[in-house]
């Protein structure tokens, strides 16, 4: 038994109504996953190869070409360390936390192929620290896992990490497990050069390798059957606001905002805006339903799916007050290590909020995009950049709306309650 | 000793040297104040940072160099029994060990800080700043060894110029302390502890010590200089 | 091959020194850190940018051969400033 070429949902398949899916359902479910023989060379095995024609990408937000960062860090010259990064910072995003605690098996299949291919010794797997749900879920099937007790087999471990939007951030996580704090440091030298403890680490999302294990038993053709040319495969998207079902949908590369929509059970309410990449990502007007979620087309325009986030905004929110939420969330998530992001974000979080209140009485309204240009590229991460691609994304994309809070301050909608969650882990994956 | 024989040229080195210490002391007194001003930001436009920073270095390399001058001038001179490792290894010298031990403490001091700042790019800057703040110590050892070893101490000149040295160095440190823009009540309380203590230290010490007689026999000047000071040999002028 | 002038921003806390001695390439902006731009240096430039570099209190600001540099921007530049 194994899924079909054309076979969707892929990465959902057998998904339980409720615990997880047990290692006998998904063997069945599946069929074995034969671990590729270890190779001398690091690099030339096989499976990297296949990873490279199918173009399978990361899936935690930057989008970072899988083969290419296996073969980088099994470059390196010494056995590397795998760190499965679950640790899902991003308020709006919460595919990681589901897959992780109800089909933990497809990330450990993924997790337990490269670590063969890369000749690994040693496997962590994070996980937010208030997500005690998701720990346990994971921890009872890598007891399941007997390949796990053999010699030879990589030492496992799962560890908790602090919660916040920068823990997920490559570097501060390698330094928070180090020991140290959940921040980044100056790159180079990257994770995959000088990682956990000094040596290579391969860092990557829980679902790139749930997406690895999919490749490892069914090749890059099997992979390319669903999707477009430049986005193949399937991938996990967070759809939340004004929808009937929020949640976490599973849809092929190339599908439409409109369709999305209509797989999370069709819109709830009126909608004025799509927020597309979560608090990193762009703002879309409300009538840009057609739009293809193709990567490769989305970046063309600028766009972002993120870590796969969309959100509709209703009518009844008012976006600016959403927006300086936020920008003041963000604010206060910095690492506060360097000075355009700790004065940008500060200004920036600032003035949005006294257009929401007051209006621009100190005519700091006409300097936010000034500030949001001023603040990229000139941090350690790219938190400040995905702020400052909110924050005027939103200003252009609904020019009237800030203009007119520009002139009159709060509107009827500001004084309701927030739609934008700024809380990392949802209560579901507490436990 | 060659030297020694040819007479009053070895007085001219006593006189270098202790020429060469003052203006060590003066250069070494502009290099914290303006270290202090270039950590306090200080700028106009008139006065950009770099050259806060420009000035405190050349300064201090030129301190260097008339310490060492100051140093090979008190060892060439034969009157005084110091030796070239008295100056790098402090409380080594037959002479006046303890105050004269001091001022090689503040040598090393000088030579560590320097080092590591043309080596700064090497050791980073961590290592880098945790020595410069042990720099800060240079300072008060060099004045205290002037006052106790300086054959003008009882000078009114130079104790005018010793009192203005001190004064730029606690008013910077003031001001510096006054000018944060946080600053913790331990920075000003230890700031004003040791301004304090160390002005009070002297005031306590410098009337029954150096400015008082006999403090060359106290200082630990050995014998038989101060006894053939007292019998009439070779005439050098400035107080023992 | 040429080099590239690169900034660690954690480490760089504003002190503006470069900006002093390089203007042509560094410039401070509203909150007085630095700014730098892309470009050739090369001859008399590279001697500022050596200067810059050697000046920095916190050893934020390096040169370094080729390698991508994270804070280097050719577009920020507000209109009527001379080069």
């Amino acid at each position: 038994m194994s899924l079909a070429p054309g076979q969707f949902p892929r990465l959902l398949a057998g998904m339980p109504s409720s615990g997880a899916l047990g290692l006998a359902a998904h063997q069945a479910l599946h069929g074995p996953l034969t671990l590729p023989p270890r190779q001398r060379s690091r690099t030339g095995h096989p499976l990297i190869l296949e990873l490279e024609r199918a173009g399978l990408r990361g899936y935690g937000g930057a989008g970072f070409p899988t083969a290419t960062k296996l073969h980088a860090v099994g470059a390196q010259g010494s056995p590397p360390t795998i760190l499965v990064n679950g640790a899902e910072g991003e308020p709006l995003s919460s595919k990681d936390l589901l897959l992780t605690s109800r089909l933990p098996h497809l990330v450990i299949d993924g997790v337990l192929a490269a670590a063969s291919v890369l000749g690994s010794d040693r496997v962590i797997f994070a996980l937010d620290e208030h997500a005690r749900g998701t720990a346990r879920a994971l921890q009872q099937a890598l007891a399941e896992r007997r390949e796990l007790q053999h010699r030879g087999a990589p030492a496992v471990t799962v560890n908790a990490v602090p919660g916040g939007y920068l823990t997920g951030q490559e570097m501060a996580l390698v330094n928070v497990l180090d020991g140290g704090e959940a921040k980044p440091t100056t790159t180079p030298p990257y994770p995959f050069e000088r990682g956990l403890k000094g040596r290579p680490t391969l860092v990557s999302n829980s679902e790139t390798f749930a997406q690895l294990a999919l490749v490892a038993r069914h090749g890059a053709d099997w992979f390319r059957t669903l999707g477009t040319a430049t986005d193949p495969g399937t991938r996990l998207v967070t759809v939340g606001g004004a929808v009937s079902y929020p949640g976490v949908v599973e849809i092929a590369g190339g599908t439409t905002l409109k369709q999305l929509i209509g797989a999370s059970g069709g819109l709830a309410q009126p909608i004025q805006g799509v927020l597309l990449g979560g608090y990193a990502g762009t703002w879309l007007p409300a009538d840009a339903l057609d739009l293809r979620l193709d990567a490769h087309m989305l970046l063309e325009r600028g766009l972002r799916l993120g870590s796969g986030i969309v959100v509709l905004l209703p009518e009844s929110a008012c976006i600016v007050a959403e927006v300086a939420s936020v920008a003041r969330w963000l604010q206060g998530e910095s690492a506060h290590q360097c000075g355009p992001c700790i004065n940008g974000l500060q200004s920036i979080a600032d003035a949005l909020e006294e257009l929401c209140a007051r209006g621009d009485r100190r005519r700091t309204y006409g300097r936010i995009e000034r500030w949001c240009e001023l603040v990229i590229r000139r941090g350690a991460c790219s938190l400040p950049d995905g702020a400052a691609s909110f924050v005027t994304s939103a200003l252009r994309t609904f020019r009237p709306l800030f203009e007119d809070h520009a002139r009159h301050g709060a509107c009827d909608a500001c004084v309701g309650q927030r739609v934008l969650p700024t809380a990392t882990v949802d209560p579901v994956y507490a436990g | 000793m060659p030297i020694g024989a040819i007479g009053s040229s070895s007085t001219a080195f006593w006189y270098l040297t202790r020429a060469s210490g003052v203006v060590s002391l003066l250069l070494l007194t502009l290099v914290v104040a303006l270290g202090v001003a270039d950590v306090a930001r200080v700028s106009s436009p008139y006065w950009p940072r770099f050259l806060t920073d420009g000035v405190h270095r050349r300064a201090s390399m030129l301190a260097l160099v008339f310490l060492a001058i100051h140093i090979v001038t008190s060892v060439l001179d034969t009157y005084a029994p110091i030796s070239l490792l008295d100056a790098f290894i402090p409380f080594h010298s037959a002479y006046r060990p303890l105050w004269l031990g001091l001022g090689a403490a503040a040598f090393d001091l000088l030579l560590a800080v320097l080092v590591t700042s043309l080596l700064r790019s090497r050791i980073g800057a961590r290592n880098w700043r945790l020595i410069h703040w042990m720099a800060y110590a240079c300072w008060p050892l060099a004045v205290i060894h002037g006052l106790g070893t300086g054959s003008d101490v009882r000078r009114g000149w130079m104790l005018a110029l010793d009192v203005i040295c001190v004064a730029v160095v606690l008013g910077a440190v003031w001001a510096r302390v006054r000018m944060a823009e946080y600053p913790t009540t331990a920075a000003r309380a230890t700031a004003a502890g040791l301004s304090a203590a160390f002005v009070l230290g002297l005031a306590i010490w410098l009337p029954g010590g150096p400015l008082a007689a006999g403090w060359a026999g106290r200082a630990g000047t050995p014998v038989k200089l101060i006894s053939s000071l007292h019998s009439g040999s070779p005439a050098r002028t400035g107080s023992r | 091959m040429s080099e590239k002038l690169r900034l660690d921003p954690i480490a760089c806390t504003g002190h503006g020194l470069c900006a002093e001695l390089f203007p042509e390439r560094i410039w401070l902006d509203e909150w007085g850190f630095p700014v730098i731009e892309d470009g050739e240096l090369s001859g008399e430039l590279l001697g500022h940018a050596r200067r810059a570099v050697d000046a920095c209190p916190t050893l934020a600001l390096r040169l370094e051969r080729e390698r991508r540099s994270t804070a280097v921007r050719s577009d920020l530049r507000p209109a009527g400033r001379k080069s």
